[in-house]
């Protein structure tokens, strides 16, 4: 009785033959469908693409980008996009490898032209020399949070303008302008951001999370704390305390936090230690005049001018 | 075309190798990993090695390869400064005065593909997958011995079931791999370890991305992805136990010996179909001497955003299956124990819903969960009435409907503390015993069938002390079986080793 393989075949006919009907109907999009992990990514696409490419952010500037829900509406996007452009050093970790697996597009695999890690194209900080969970949420690969060092920006931007034209090759040559325009304007804005950020040289202060190791680098500020007594670790009463009790005997001139992350500590600080709190925007739409990458850093050197006053 | 063509047929899809990808590097990386090592048991040997990076690195600056050239001297000074909070970005950074255009050019070419040849020690290693480890073990206080426990109005499934033992108890170890295969494959082992010293596979599989646009296909074991928490691992289940639908229609949870292909429709909102075709030898199924597909599930699931903070995903699946023979036990009229066996068709359908929300979409402080799903199952075939009598037993038509549901809230109200309340409930529905009706037996012949509406109330809070670690208590109101009420106090620990796994919706 060979019923049984029949009765379960007659159910399932319509959805193979469904399948494969929309797979070989649905055509490539014109413009290159851009997915980015983060919103400084998302805008450094569009400074460089244009028009070419049809850009969204994954997160916004108000979201941790370590802890990202994989939404169906992400794995949705990922699904029709051609190119992913991700920060990488492991920061979706804990997101990323879900939406590419779920989103059964083969174009966004690891290795594979449509996925891009911007961390590989820059000196990454903060490499840990052992690795143990012990010390907090470190990442094997160093400090992923790369994007505030601007000078990591025109790096990013310039092997981010190879790969679409990589992907996109009859418009290779669009996007070297784009890029050659982006960069013109970038390398003036670093110029004038360095020129207005020199009185913060020196300048101590106490982050959140390390993750504005790359802007003190760049500008040359001392960071003498963490609200977090270890990387990913919520800051306790009792950590805070030692902090205030540390920064009475070595002052520092403000509280740094960014805009996802929460004011209630920084805030506890900045009172108890007398210190300027600043929320940074750390990305583009972390506040009003962060519009873009022009934005982010002339309203992140702006803010922190002011705090060190 | 049967189902057994289109299963060879996808089978040789899978094997058909996919388009080029570009090599990945990493020379890098390797170093850095061979440094760390050499580091933490030869110290005096790092010198050597730092001096070896050096001269590849004046090689590679020699070359146009400027890319790995500007990363290498951060990586050595690495491992010199490591108690400094904030290295100065001195090695492989733009001078000021030096950025944009030019250096940013210089920086574009991408790192080296081919393999490193100092790296040669570690890269048999650099090739195991990666292994995360779950530990998890509980303290229970019930009111009523758990031996005593069955679901009433249910043919027992066999399975997980049930409110485990009183007192301390281990839990099921998770132990999983998993890796790319090849360009083509990857695949992942998850084995439980029980405490009573035995190993179960809760899933090996090979995974095919892209078999066509959107379209995955797995094979081996695998948690079946229908309705919303089946294709879940205990360990991220929001409570300490499964649902009672769940435990009653599939002992705990669906696993399928066989093949999943899944396809994700290229629209803006989420859209998958899948369709499963498996041995069907777990419970509703039972283990068959025949050739063929024991079980088939078919799912499609919705999803998309409401807004920042809110997202939600519903689904509908059905599951057929084929039983010869499932056996369970019960006692008979006199209270004498009988074996009796059912064969037949079970077909279930589930409906799952889920809503997420958080404030911005920022999970980190607080957000919600909702969630629910609905299960219902049609039997019809045989059922025999102590298979193990002389005769053979008695045998007559079966036939039920039966249905049951959860729904279950969490609130994370701080971060790292969270606080949960699901309600169970079951109904058994209508039962047709052929042997009944016929009046070969009575009801009371069928203890277990007689009809019962089961439910359960259960509240929880847990706290995670990291991501990798979590604490619970549960109570629960158990009215499995309507004789009483168990009432259940659970302490449960859960905790993660190993690799960072990602997680799903």
């Amino acid at each position: 009785m060979n019923i049984p393989t029949f009765r379960i075949a007659s159910p399932l006919r319509p959805f193979i033959a469904l399948a494969l009907l929309l797979a070989v109907g649905c055509k490539a999009h014109a413009a290159l469908n851009v997915v980015a992990c983060e919103p400084e990514w998302a805008s450094l696409a569009k400074e460089i693409g244009g028009d070419r490419v049809n850009v969204s952010s994954a997160t916004t500037a108000t979201q941790d980008p370590h802890r990202i829900e994989a939404r169906p509406s992400l794995i949705a996007r990922m699904r029709n996009a051609d190119l992913v452009v991700c920060t990488g050093l492991d920061l979706e970790v804990g997101w990323l490898p879900m939406l590419i697996q779920q989103s059964g597009n083969s174009r966004l695999a690891s290795g594979s032209p449509g996925y891009f890690e911007a961390g590989r194209f820059v000196t990454p900080l903060e490499v840990p020399v052992r690795l143990d969970r012990s010390d907090g949420d470190v990442h094997a690969q160093g400090n992923p949070h790369i994007q505030l060092d601007p000078r990591n920006i025109a790096k990013v931007a310039t092997a981010l303008a190879e790969r679409l034209g990589r992907i996109d090759a009859p418009n290779a040559g669009a996007y070297q302008q784009g890029l050659q325009a982006f960069q013109a304007r970038w390398s003036a804005g670093v110029a004038k951001w360095e020129q207005q950020a020199q009185p913060l040289k020196g300048v101590a202060v106490v982050s959140h999370h390390k993750n504005m190791s790359y802007l003190w680098a760049w500008l040359g500020l001392r960071e003498v704390g963490t609200l977090e007594p270890k990387p990913g670790v919520e800051p306790s009463a009792g950590h805070l305390s030692a902090l205030s009790a540390q920064l009475a005997k070595q002052p520092a001139k403000m509280v740094v936090r960014s805009a996802y992350e929460d004011a209630r500590a920084s805030q506890w600080l900045a009172d108890h230690a007398q210190v300027s709190m600043v929320a940074l925007p750390f990305t583009v739409g972390g506040n009003d005049k962060a519009t873009d990458l022009f934005g982010l850093f002339d309203s992140t050197v702006a803010l922190l001018l002011d705090g060190a006053k | 075309m049967s189902i057994r063509l289109s299963a060879v047929a996808l089978v040789a899809a899978a094997f058909v190798p996919p388009s080029a990808h570009a090599a990945d590097d990493s020379e890098l990386r390797d170093i850095r990993a061979q440094l760390e090592q050499m580091k933490a048991t030869y110290e005096g040997r790092i010198q050597a090695l730092e001096s070896r990076l050096q001269a590849l690195q004046q090689r590679l600056e020699a070359t146009p390869l400027t890319g790995i050239a500007t990363s290498a001297p951060a990586m050595a000074s690495a491992h010199k400064d490591e108690a400094a909070p904030v290295r100065e970005a001195t090695g492989g950074a733009v001078p000021p005065e030096r950025s944009g255009d030019a250096v940013a050019a210089s920086a574009a070419a991408e790192p080296l593909t081919s393999a490193a040849p100092g790296g040669a020690q570690t890269a048999a290693s650099g090739f195991n997958p990666a292994i995360s480890l779950i530990l998890n073990g509980s303290y229970a206080n019930l009111s009523r011995d758990p031996s005593l426990y069955r679901l009433q109005g249910f043919i027992p499934s066999g399975g997980e079931v049930g409110p485990g033992a009183r007192g301390f108890s281990l839990g099921d170890s998770e132990l999983s791999l998993s890796a790319s295969i090849d360009p083509t494959f990857s695949g992942r082992l998850t084995a439980s370890i029980a405490a009573e010293d035995r190993i179960e596979v809760e899933e090996a599989l090979f995974e095919r991305q892209g078999l066509f646009d959107g379209a995955t296909l797995r094979g081996g074991r695998f948690l079946s992805s229908i309705g919303y928490l089946n294709s879940q691992h205990a360990h991220a289940w929001d409570f300490f136990d499964a649902p009672l639908v769940y435990q009653a229609f599939f002992g705990g949870q669906m696993q399928t010996d066989g093949l999943q292909l899944k396809w994700l429709a290229p629209t803006d909102r989420y859209f998958e179909l899948g369709v499963e075709a498996g041995a069907g030898r777990g419970f509703p199924g039972a283990e068959s001497k025949r050739n063929g597909i024991g079980s088939g599930a078919l799912f499609a699931h919705l999803g998309d955003d409401l807004g920042d903070s809110a997202s939600w995903r519903t689904g509908v699946s059905y599951v057929l299956n084929r039983a010869r023979d499932r056996t369970y036990d019960d006692t008979d009229a006199t209270g004498a124990p009988v074996t009796n066996a059912f064969s037949g068709n079970s077909r279930t359908w589930v409906v799952d819903a889920i809503y997420k929300w958080s404030p911005g979409g920022n999970a980190t402080r607080t957000n919600l969960k909702l969630q629910g799903e609905y299960f219902r199952r049609t039997e019809c075939g045989m059922l025999v009435q102590d298979i193990a009598a002389a005769s053979g037993g008695n045998s007559g038509d079966y036939r039920s409907t039966q249905s049951g549901w959860y729904l279950q809230a969490v609130y994370q109200f701080i971060p790292q503390w969270r606080a949960g309340v699901r309600y169970d409930r079951l109904d058994s529905g209508r039962v047709n015993i052929g042997l009944v009706s016929a009046g070969t037996l009575s009801a009371a012949d069928f203890p277990i069938l007689q009809s019962a509406r089961p439910s359960r109330a259960t509240a929880m809070v847990d706290y995670s002390l990291s991501e990798f670690s979590r604490l619970r208590l549960q109570f629960a109101a158990d009215r499995s079986n309507p004789a009483a009420t168990d009432r259940q106090i659970y302490l449960q620990y859960i905790m993660s080793l190993g690799a960072h796994g990602a997680h799903s919706f």
